[in-house]
Formats: C-alpha cells, structure tokens, sequence
C-alpha cells in the first residue's frame, strides 16, 4: 500500500505466512542477532546469512511505559518487553499489552506489523510489536 | 610502573544550578581541587574532562576560563563511567612515567526529564524502544524473578541512601523517606517508583594524580566494556541470544581492578557504587562481589551496605541522593572516598577506613572500578 511505510527497511516483513523479524544468523558461531549487523557481533565473523524468525514468541520480561518518552510517537501506555523467539533469539520490542495483570512471564506472543504512527505526509508508519496469543 | 596519588580533590554540588553554566560549574571543581593539592599553573602537564552532554571541547572552555590551557586536554565520553574513564586515563599517564600530575575532571548539565540520548538510532525512539527507565525496569524485574529480591528490597535500598544522603551538604536530596513513602510514591515503570530512580541533574568534581606521595593512593582504575551475549544491559540495541555465562562488564572491571590492586572484596572497607535505580544498587553489590550471586535481597535485608555495618555502601546517599551528573558522578564517589580516606568525611565518615571502592557502569556498556587506598 502507498499510504504506509516501514518505521525503517530491513527490520521486517510482512507476508501470507504473516509478520517475520529479519534476524540474521552466523554460520561461524551458530548465534542469532537483530537487528542484521555488518557481521556477527558475538565473533566478529562475516559469515551472517538472513534468518527470518516469527511470528510465534513467549514473553520473558514486562513492564509499562506510562509517559511518553523522547521521540516516540505512538500512543501511552504501552508494554515493553524482552521476548524470546524460536531459536533462542531475545530481542526488547513494544507489546500492544501495557495491562500488568494480563501479562506473565512464559506468556505465549504473537509477533504484529502494525500502524504506529502518522507521519508527517501522512502515511501511516508501520512497526512491529508482541500480542498475547488470544485465550 | 609508579605508585599514583590523589593529590586534591574538588567538587561542585550536584543539583539544579539554573543560573550557571556547565564551563562554571566545572571551573569551580577545578580551582577546588587545585586549591586542595596546593598547585597552580604549571602544576600539571595534562588534563582529562568526563563529560556527556556538553559539546565541543568542553574541558578546554574550562581550563581557557581559568588561565590553564596550553597542556593537552583530551575530552572523554563513556556513557555513566565518563569520569571514571578519564581518571582511568590520567592514573595511567602518571604511572607511566609521562607526566608527573594530571588534572582529572567531570562535569554535566544534564536536560530534563527522560535522558535524550543519541545512543538510540531515530527509529528506535520514534518505536518506543529508547525509553531508558523501562530498560532499568525489566532489569529489576529479572532480578527479582531470579532470586528473593522483592519490591520492597528495593525500597529498602533507596531508604537507605536517602538515609545517609541526609548528612551530605553536596547532595541534591537531603530528606530521609521512608520505605513506606517510597513505595507509594507514583510507578515509572513497574517495579520502579519515582523515588527508587535517580535524577539525571548537575554538577562537577575534580581529582588531581600526582606521583608525589599522598594519604590516599590510586590502587587501581579499570575500565571495560560489555561483551556480546546479555540481551539485557547498557548496551539494549544489539539483540541476540541471552547467555547467563557472560561476565556483565562491571564483573570483569571488578575483577580487573581487584587483581590490580592486590585485594578482594573483602578488604574493602567502604564503597560508592552505581545506584541509577534500587535494582542497580543490588544488582552492582553482586557483581562487585559486595556479596554473593543471588543474595543481593538477604543482603539488603540484613542491613548491608548501612552505616555502622562492616562495610558501607554509599556513604555520601549515592545517585538516589546526590542525582545523576554523567561525567562528574565516577569523580563525585571518588572526591566522596578520599575524604573517608583522609578521617575528613564529617558525620559521613566510616571510621578506620583505608580501602575504598568506586563504581560506575552504564551506556555502551561502559564499567569503571577505582580503587584507592590509604
């Protein structure tokens, strides 16, 4: 769609088989990162090949962020979390959940590409975040 | 290598000073500490600045303010350790060899409110993803999900720093609040209430090394980064794979520095360390091995690191107290330990004191650990 635009390339996508983190993992050391770096940060080796991983994560470690902090343009409050995806991976991301009492660690998420923001020629700015998986 | 001394010490109050400038308040540290060491122009040979937020050649509007430029003057930036780091610096110009005396100052004015930092790419502030107390937050919760800490261990931590925060006409806070205040006091970012947090604020210190022999001996200054494997510290933006095994780099700046001066953690006999929130005040006494892994909350909970105990910590009331000036706060603890040192900490000191511990440890990662013994 025109009217949309990722928060920045290369972070994910979003097709059929729903939204994916462009993670990448090193051939030398066996470690994933993300977002994709030049080489692996772990052992400094180019040897990284595209490793797209989601959407399926469970949550690790949660809390609220009430007041908006510098820059941030989508909506208070929202969750900040660390969660893990399959292989190992953690990574901090915003969950669309700020509510404590429904979050838990271990809790199973979603991964979701999603409208953030509008910028400023009015496109709505899409980034990813966690969702607890429904029930 | 030589021995390094502290040859004088200065500061600057830490707090809200509308009507100065940082080049102002970084010049009053430094004619303080050249006053204690009794030099003047002339009496150093180099000088090294901590600062964060102050731009371009920051410490050469200081020492050009005072009639001291003309000696290399080297600005240094290492997140929450900056001071540190520039004392790391010059400790290691003096023990060389190269210089006799180097300046070693820090000073900040740090902006309002949540900590804008360029250490965040625009799209992770625009995300969400640069809110620093968050990050303090999850850290927290993992140490409590991982041992006994409980939310009231951190109360307990800030109670005590405000306790001794009291007694330190330098300090920015100087009200003791209870627990029970602290506890009720509006969430941040759960765990962590307002008044678990430090300030980010201003102020200034100055140290000046001499090879000359003094009271108080730089024992050791370390300085270390992280390294990749903790999803979970001061360096957030690289996301990976989280490895318990991987040393956090306070753990190995402490190991570093121990090693240097030729003692444990037992032989120290009181501490200023890193306490940006309560959990990082736990989190710090584990890793400096102030006591053990995961017994950061029977620690607190038997009074460690209270005055009177065998070995305090943050005697001065720490950043929850003092708040949080980046480059001056690694030099504040160090001013703070060479009073204890000297007997010269008024109703603050730690009686019989000879070794003492400095900690700082945030973006970058960045951790410094300063030793100094008398």
């Amino acid at each position: 769609m025109p009217d949309t635009r990722p928060i920045v390339d290369g972070l994910f996508t979003d097709g059929p088989d729903g939204p994916r983190l462009l993670a990448a993992h090193c051939t030398a050391c066996g470690k994933p990162h993300f977002p994709r770096g030049p080489v692996c940060p772990y052992c400094g080796e180019a040897s990284c090949v595209d490793a797209p991983v989601g959407p399926d994560a469970r949550l690790c470690l949660y809390t609220a962020v009430l007041t908006r902090p510098p820059g941030y343009r989508g909506d208070v409050p929202y969750g900040f979390g660390v969660v893990e995806l399959a292989g190992g991976l953690r990574v901090i991301a915003r969950l669309t959940e700020s509510r404590l009492e429904r979050l838990r660690p271990g809790l199973p998420l979603r991964l979701v590409v999603e409208p953030l923001f509008t910028d400023d020629d009015g496109r709505a700015v899409l980034s990813y975040a966690f969702r607890p998986e429904a029930g | 290598m030589r021995p390094v001394y502290v040859g004088g010490v200065g500061i600057h109050a830490f707090g809200r000073f509308a009507d100065k400038t940082v080049t102002a308040l970084g010049c009053e540290a430094v004619r303080a500490a050249l006053a204690d060491a009794g030099i003047g122009r002339g009496g150093f040979q180099a000088a090294f600045c901590g600062t964060v937020y102050s731009g371009v050649a920051a410490g050469h509007k200081v020492l050009t303010a005072l009639g001291l430029s003309g000696v290399p003057i080297v600005n240094v930036e290492a997140g929450c350790a900056s001071g540190g780091a520039a004392l790391a610096l010059g400790a290691a110009q003096v023990a060389s060899g190269r210089y006799d005396a180097v300046l070693v100052f820090g000073m900040e004015k740090m902006p309002r409110g949540i900590i804008r930092s360029s250490f965040f790419e625009p799209w992770r502030e625009e995300a969400g993803l640069a809110a620093t107390p968050a990050y303090f937050a999850l850290r927290a919760q993992r140490l409590m999900l991982e041992s006994d800490v409980t939310v009231e261990d951190l109360a307990r931590v800030s109670e005590k720093n405000h306790r001794h925060g009291v007694h330190n006409p330098h300090a920015m806070y100087r009200k003791a609040m209870t627990a029970a205040e602290i506890l009720a006091s509006p969430v941040v970012c759960d765990p962590l209430r307002l008044l678990m947090l430090c300030s980010p604020n201003e102020g200034a210190a100055a140290v000046v090394l001499t090879a000359a022999p003094s009271r108080v001996r730089v024992a050791a200054a370390a300085l270390r980064s992280h390294r990749a494997g903790s999803v979970l510290g001061e360096h957030t933006p690289m996301s990976g794979l989280a490895e318990d095994g991987v040393p956090a780099p306070t753990e190995m700046a402490a190991r570093d520095a121990y090693e240097e001066a030729g003692i444990g953690p037992d032989d120290v006999d009181v501490v200023e360390l890193q306490d940006t929130d309560s959990g990082r005040e736990i989190l710090s006494a584990e890793e400096l091995g102030l006591c053990s892994r995961g017994g950061g909350g029977r620690w607190v909970r038997d009074g460690g690191g209270e005055m009177g105990t065998r070995r305090p910590v943050n005697p001065s009331g720490g950043l929850l107290s003092k708040g949080e000036p980046l480059g001056a706060s690694a030099l504040g603890q160090v001013v703070e330990l060479t009073w204890q040192l000297r007997d010269a900490a008024g109703p603050r000191q730690v009686p019989g004191a000879r070794v003492a511990l400095a900690h700082t440890v945030g973006r970058g990662a960045n951790a410094c650990v300063v030793v100094l013994a008398r």
